[in-house]
């Protein structure tokens, strides 16, 4: 499945109350590195189906990225129950995202 | 199964002798510890770089990527532990798993230098960056410091004085090594100050940066500035750890190697940033990749 695209406002319905782990990976256009992670974002959202892959542009959500302490980017979270509970800053590997997912 | 060349490294110096090893009728493998790309990926706009007026970083060493691949370049995202030479090649160790090649190429270029204070570790990412052009937008009309006085240092506050509220530029030394002129222009600027000849002892904040502990070097007196965020740009150190034991380095960690990239240990060629040289731009890692690709290559055979 594609990574879905989070605003403001379905950010509430589709990661603070999703029933499944939700790997949120904030980023925007101008960032290289966020491109760099883009296809690799892609990647695990098709190959995992036991999890929600979300994408939020920080630009467009600059509240979103405030109220999690986005302050470099890329960001990528791991929400469970509605809360962090692990994340990766910078341009990893895709080995460094994988160990988010595991337990 | 063993390669002519492994390069070590994806950036554009590692990917241009990637072109050059392959156009030679050789294989290369190229591993790559992080994403390929190197440094030039925080670039958001490269002008430098002739055949382009314009361009991002990203799309510039995306399309070298892609034209190393067209050419048949293997690629392997793994971190290299070590080199080392058996029979008359060389075994390359990473993480996942160990390679041979008749020819090494080393071009894991640098990184930036952290200032190894205390906070630094637990609050990089919270408010603590490397990367002014990446992370300088969440600081809109905030507090800044920018640590160093190199010409990356000045560029790094000249952006972030263009939409902090205040930029203070801390350095060790009263002089810069940056441009002259990059400095006057700072310094005629209301939102940007300075403060000089001072030792920074620690990063400080609860869950994020709140401020920066100095002491002063004439007087002995502690100081601290608040801040938001705090910028490092401290220099950089090459990533050649890993080879220390193998080949020759500088007292900094560059590979010694002259304008033909070959190091002390022939078979072992180094390219780009990491190679101890007065220059470092993506012109001359890509000089450096034809250079030390064609030598790798003309090795083989």
């Amino acid at each position: 499945m594609a990574s879905l695209k989070i605003n403001e406002g379905n950010f509430e319905a589709e990661v603070l109350q999703s029933d499944v782990p939700v790997l949120v990976d904030f980023w925007a256009s101008w960032c290289g590195p966020c491109k760099m992670l883009g296809p690799i974002i892609e990647e695990i959202s098709e190959e995992r189906s036991d999890i929600k892959v979300c994408k939020v542009d920080v630009d467009e959500n600059g509240d979103l990225a405030e109220k999690y302490n986005v302050m470099s980017i890329p960001f990528v979270a791991l929400f469970k129950g509605g809360e962090i509970v692990k994340k990766s800053v910078g341009a990893v590997p895709k080995s460094e995202l994988l160990k988010l997912l595991e337990d | 199964m063993k390669k002519d060349v492994i390069i070590i490294g994806a950036g554009i110096a590692g990917l241009t002798a990637a072109i050059y090893v392959l156009r030679a009728g050789h294989s290369a493998l190229c591993i790559e510890g992080a994403n390929y790309g190197g440094q030039i990926v925080n670039s958001p706009e490269v002008e430098n770089y002739p055949g382009y007026q314009n361009i991002s970083g990203f799309d510039l060493v995306n399309t070298v990527f892609e034209q190393a691949k067209a050419l048949g370049m293997e690629y392997q995202n793994d971190k290299v532990l070590s080199v080392k030479k058996e029979g008359d090649g060389f075994v390359v160790s990473g993480e996942a798993a160990s390679y041979e090649a008749a020819s090494v190429i080393i071009a894991t270029g640098a990184k930036r230098r952290k200032l190894g204070v205390s906070g630094e570790e637990r609050l990089s990412g919270l408010g603590v960056s490397y990367c002014a052009t990446c992370d300088g937008m969440f600081y809109r009309k905030k507090d800044t410091i920018v640590c160093g006085g190199g010409n990356t240092a000045l560029e790094d506050a000249m952006f972030l004085s263009n939409f902090c509220n205040h930029v203070t530029i801390c350095h060790r030394r009263d002089g810069f090594r940056g441009e002259p002129k990059l400095l006057e222009q700072l310094k005629e600027k209301d939102n940007v100050s300075f403060v000089t000849d001072v030792t920074v002892d620690e990063i400080a904040g609860a869950e994020k940066v709140e401020k920066l502990i100095y002491t002063d070097h004439k007087t002995g007196a502690k100081g601290e500035i608040p801040a938001n965020g705090i910028f490092i740009a401290v220099g950089q150190i090459p990533d050649t750890e890993f080879v220390k034991d193998l080949i020759s380095l500088d007292e900094a960690g560059y590979v010694i190697a002259g304008e033909d990239c070959a190091t002390n240990v022939p078979g072992i060629f180094a390219a780009g940033d990491c190679r101890k040289k007065p220059v470092r731009q993506l012109t001359t890692a890509a000089a450096d990749g034809t250079v030390a690709g064609l030598a790798a290559a003309q090795y083989t055979e």
